[in-house]
């Protein structure tokens, strides 16, 4: 049930491997040049599933790779320490142990486990010493509309409490009137609240309105220091998708381009599959490149996936499709 | 390598679709092939090895057709013909039904049996090529079932003989047959000797749909006995698809035998990219475009222009994205680039692009298989429209480029080419896109999107890219003919005498060129007469400077082809108005010159028929196709451009007038050359043009001998169309000349035309006066 080795706290934590990104003064002029054509977008994201196809040995370490970047999730109003403490078993033991034996790979553990703050400690004991970190959503979750100074005091909350991923929402509202300074201080002081612990910023693009403001919020929140984007709460009508996820991820490999800081990427709700879980990890290598591909970079938020990608390891072992109460329920 | 070491490398590893069961199909066919005719195969000669071009190895032995094959073939066509024409459009539209539902159901076979045979990625055969072949013969299912109430006025051509290239070999046979079927005419077709398989598979899905024996026949083997077919008599329509030197050869050889022709020629498309256009959408456009297919696409954007301002961020951006191309075996359903089609096309690119020494020469870092037909996907940047490689050909995937400072310069560069196939630009401004691509020479403009294709919507090119359409309503003309009886139609003499003048007040006719009247450059002129011998007066002789001089006055009225449809129908009302003035006497000078009586009925006609035109001047909309996108195709029609016209010496007035008025209304700009018998008329009508606002340039009109001006104008490169009714046996000649820059001809071949009737004007000639270009432009914020 528990992890066999004992691993250092930070092993998936960005600032292990990557310079953590500073931030740079909000750049007006690059903001508004950005342009996300929505059909054209569409096209390469409708076809990607058809270029890219992993098989075999393939799938099955692609899939493996996929659950070492979940974080697996609990974000409901019924949620308790019970049940926080069933997930972060799940967690460090994501996959029956005798499949993971014979896959060779028995150390797997998924990405972080994301909570609310109430349930961080709860969270933070139960998977002490398996080196899998704690990833809070802030900043008034879902909605971010709580005043500003309760949002920034919740951050640093969920910080002392032992979080060492705070995945923030942004004000929609500065998305859709064009205020990118207000969006850009906003994202700062969210940034500096958090201090050591990695802040991701998600978007709710489901209702930013057009690809295009995508492209310019996620500019711009790495501007102000964002260590990953991300997509969505998973409580907008419409979370992540494939066009959303290659406009965030160019606008990730732009911002890279230009300061040499490489951001992390989430997408987070609606990723149930395991072959959609392929195809995401075929989009990001394709377009940001195999580095993109390690937990420090690039994480799912997800809750069902991984019942799915069980599912799909048995029966790579065993040639027999799998039943899903054959395996340990998150 | 193990889960583990894949875990950690994360390569993509091999995802081979299985060919089993295409070599199975192949295997129970006894590996060998002869010829469909008559909806049988006759018995398989073995002439030839059908190769996988990514292995080398052989598929299957082929059989080389021989002209008692084709005899037999297009003997077959012609003995089905008239039954299968005749059914009603509800039973043919079955037929097509049947096959698109056959092919639907042995899609992954086909896709395979593609994909082995040409070397294409099995993502392209089995995502693109087979989905279109499916819905080629649905749509066109329809349309055999809307022939009978939509197309009561047109008949189909008859047999039609049909030669397809082999780079998209079952969707070019597709392109083919299921308009040529649907309208009512059998078919002997000819794939690529490289890539006959699949048709060979259709024949055996037409044998299961029950397609009545002889509609269509299909004989294999190499550009021999595509001769054959173009050279056979009882064959009615050529249509071809491959280079353009096969196509110049195709013209010159059809000239004058009366048959149809539709070419689809090469390309050298342009892909413009401006500076506002989302530049990653634009870069993944490029590997649509130009590594689709290993870039053996005849629409392919080969030629990328892009805005000097963001050219250097652009090409670093692009070189990255090549080296994220995955080269390799064509049946991997994880690769990007499959294999050339044969060792001689890889010969051919290879050579190509290591002739150049312009610019700079990019390799994608992308490992090839060790064998193989494969080429690195190249982009050659810093070229100049002098550079070989920006004018010609590569057919492989090779991607040219230069910069550009403005929008009006990215136009003639583009436009800066022999041919005019497709074209593509990328910009986020609607008001840009929409006036750039009405302005690009081409037939198939894509806005944001590239090498976007769809039965709805007709596929074909202008200039040197040959002409006709595939798809679409438009495309239906390419298969059927107005339904009308023919009459033979003799040479019309001039009248000769010796009287002196009925007048003695000299009037001189000269030539109007340029909106001015001109005296002959020759400095020569023929008297005309009477038929009672009288001399009515001299007309000029043109010679071939008249002739220069009038298509360059026409070529530098452009601007008339950018005018409102409602200004052109004001002059043509007002040409009306002032010939109604003089129609007295018109009159005369017709019944004097033709020494009948129907001076007054042919001047009453020649002012109906310019209203007729004054009316379909703002009229002859365009479409917006139903494509399946979220977007539009949007089929307009544009002015042909400079069309040199042969007038009707019978009529002189009302001839001349039933092939200016359908040009200019529609925004060409002509050479008319008058009666030949009975030239006076036509000058005198200048005088008319003269008075009615006509801009000069527009209207240019010359007298003298008929086959002498007719063969410089078919020869002059800069007319893009020449029309010919005259009673001299011309239309062989000018059809050969044409060859030259594959202008459109549209002649009489001897054939009478009742010009004072209803097929003296209409739809014909407002389709002879236009082309249609279907503009893309996928939408969607």
């Amino acid at each position: 049930m528990q992890a066999t080795t004992i691993k250092t706290d930070t092993h998936q934590l960005p600032q292990a491997v990557e310079p953590r990104n500073p931030g740079m003064p909000l750049d007006l002029d690059w903001v508004s040049s950005v342009q996300a054509n929505t059909s054209a977008i569409e096209r390469r994201a409708k076809t990607i599933s058809g270029r890219r196809s992993v098989k075999k040995d393939y799938q099955a370490a692609w899939l493996l790779k996929a659950i070492s970047l979940i974080d697996l999730t609990t974000l409901s109003g019924d949620d308790t320490e019970d049940r926080v403490k069933r997930l972060c078993a799940k967690a460090m033991q994501p996959v029956r142990a005798e499949l993971l034996e014979t896959l060779g790979v028995p150390e797997l553990t998924t990405g972080a486990i994301c909570v609310y703050h109430d349930m961080i400690d709860t969270a933070v004991t139960a998977l002490s010493g398996s080196g899998i970190p704690v990833a809070a959503v802030s900043t008034g979750f879902p909605a971010g509309l709580s005043p500003f100074h309760l949002r920034v005091e919740e951050i640093r909350q969920s910080v002392a409490a032992g979080a060492k991923e705070i995945d923030i929402v942004i004000s929609r509202r500065h998305v859709l009137q064009g205020n990118w300074q207000a969006l850009y201080d906003e994202m700062k002081a969210f940034r500096e609240a958090c201090g050591d612990a990695h802040v991701k910023a998600i978007l709710a693009t489901g209702e930013l309105g057009t690809l295009r403001n995508v492209a310019r919020a996620s500019l711009v929140c790495m501007m102000a220091g964002a260590d990953f984007i991300k997509t969505s709460t998973g409580k907008e009508s419409v979370n992540a998708t494939l066009p959303v996820s290659l406009v965030m991820i160019r606008a990730i490999r732009d911002f890279y381009d230009r300061t040499g800081y490489r951001v992390g990427y989430k997408p987070a709700g609606g990723i149930s599959k395991a072959k959609d879980a392929l195809v995401y990890l075929a989009l990001i290598k394709d377009e940001l490149g195999d580095r993109w591909l390690q937990p420090d970079l690039f994480r799912f938020g997800a809750s069902s996936l991984l019942g799915d990608i069980e599912r799909q390891l048995e029966h790579h072992i065993t040639g027999k499709y799998s039943a899903g109460y054959r395996h340990a329920m998150g | 390598m193990t889960v583990k070491e894949i875990f950690d490398t994360m390569e993509y590893g091999p995802a081979p679709e299985s060919a089993a069961d295409a070599l199975a199909w192949l295997v129970d066919q006894g590996s060998s092939f002869g010829h469909f005719i008559n909806g049988d195969f006759t018995k398989a000669t073995d002439s030839f090895d059908s190769k996988n071009p990514a292995t080398g190895e052989t598929l299957a032995k082929l059989s080389q057709a021989g002209q008692s094959d084709v005899d037999a073939a297009v003997k077959a066509a012609r003995a089905a013909q008239g039954k299968w024409g005749a059914l009603p459009g509800h039973s043919r539209a079955r037929y097509l039904y049947a096959i698109a539902r056959l092919i639907q159901k042995h899609s992954r076979l086909f896709a395979v049996l593609e994909t082995l045979d040409n070397g294409k990625p099995i993502r392209e055969s089995r995502d693109i090529d087979i989905p279109q072949v499916q819905r080629h013969f649905y749509y066109h299912a329809g349309m055999a079932q809307l022939m009978d109430a939509e197309l009561p006025d047109r008949e189909a051509l008859g047999v039609c003989g049909q030669i397809v290239p082999w780079n998209f070999p079952l969707l070019m046979l597709a392109w083919k047959i299921a308009p040529a079927i649907a309208m009512g005419n059998t078919v002997v077709l000819k794939p690529a000797e490289y890539t006959s398989l699949t048709a060979l598979l259709f024949a055996d899905i037409c044998r299961q749909a029950g397609l009545p024996k002889g509609v269509v026949n299909i004989v294999t083997g190499d550009g021999a006995v595509g001769e054959m077919i173009v050279n056979h008599k009882d064959i009615d329509k050529i249509a071809f698809t491959g280079s353009t030197t096969v196509g110049r050869k195709i013209r010159e050889a059809t000239a004058g035998s009366g048959k149809a022709l539709t070419l689809e020629l090469g390309g050298k498309s342009p892909y413009i990219v401006f500076d506002d256009a989302d530049i990653d959408s634009a870069i993944e456009g490029l590997v649509d475009a130009i590594w689709f297919n290993q870039g053996q696409v005849c629409c392919a954007g080969s030629r990328l222009l892009v805005q000097e301002g963001i050219a250097d961020a652009f090409y670093k951006k692009l070189r990255a994205r090549m080296d994220g191309l995955r080269i390799g075996s064509p049946l991997d359903k994880c690769i990007d680039v499959g294999a050339v089609v044969d060792p001689v096309q890889l010969k051919t690119i290879t050579d190509m692009v290591d002739a150049n020494t312009d610019g700079q020469t990019y390799v994608a870092d992308s490992p090839l298989p060790a064998d193989g037909c494969f080429y690195a996907p190249t982009l050659i940047t810093g070229l100049s429209t002098a550079s070989k490689l920006m004018q010609e050909e590569i057919f492989g995937p090779v991607l040219c480029s230069m910069t550009f400072r403005t929008p009006s310069e990215a136009v003639e560069i583009a436009n800066n080419t022999r041919y005019g196939l497709a074209a593509t630009l990328w910009t986020e401004n609607v008001n840009l896109a929409l006036d750039i691509a009405p302005k690009l020479v081409a037939g198939v403009v894509w806005v944001n999107a590239t090498n976007l294709f769809d039965a709805s919507a007709g596929f074909g090119g202008v200039r040197e890219s040959g002409f006709g359409r595939e798809g679409g309503w438009e495309g239906l003309h390419a298969y059927t003919k107005p339904i009308s009886a023919t009459k033979k139609l003799t040479k019309i003499e001039a009248f000769t005498g010796d009287d002196g003048p009925t007048d003695p007040l000299d009037r001189t006719a000269k030539l109007y060129i340029g909106g001015k009247q001109a005296r002959p450059d020759g400095g020569y002129s023929q008297n005309v007469y009477s038929s009672k011998g009288k001399l009515l007066g001299q007309a000029p002789i043109a010679n071939r400077k008249d002739i220069r001089n009038a298509v360059e006055a026409a070529a530098g009225a452009k601007a008339w082809s950018k005018t409102t449809g409602h200004l052109r129908a004001q002059i043509l009302y007002y040409i009306a108005e002032n010939l109604s003035a003089r129609a007295e006497e018109f009159a005369k000078r017709i019944d004097a010159l033709t020494g009948k009586r129907g001076g007054e009925a042919e001047v009453q006609t020649a002012i109906s028929r310019l209203f007729t035109y004054a009316a379909w001047a703002d009229k002859y909309d365009g479409q917006v196709h139903g494509v399946p996108i979220r977007g539009v195709a949007l089929a307009m029609k544009e002015p042909v451009g400079v069309i040199g016209a042969i007038c009707p010496d019978e009529t002189p007035l009302l001839g001349l007038i039933s092939l200016m008025a359908p040009a200019i209304a529609m925004g060409n700009r002509v050479v008319l050359t008058a009666s030949e018998a009975f030239p006076l008329a036509a000058l005198d009508f200048y005088q008319v043009l003269e008075t009615s606002d006509v801009p000069a340039g527009v209207v240019n009109i010359l007298s003298g001998n008929h086959a002498e001006l007719a063969q410089t104008l078919a020869d002059h490169l800069n007319v893009d169309a020449v029309w010919s009714f005259s009673s001299s046996d011309i239309s062989a000649d000018i059809e050969k000349a044409s060859a030259a820059n594959l202008k459109r001809t549209w002649v009489n071949n001897a054939q009478a035309r009742d010009w004072s009737g209803p097929d003296g004007e209409g739809r014909s000639f407002l389709e002879a006066a236009t082309e249609v270009k279907n503009i893309w432009v996928p939408y969607g914020e």
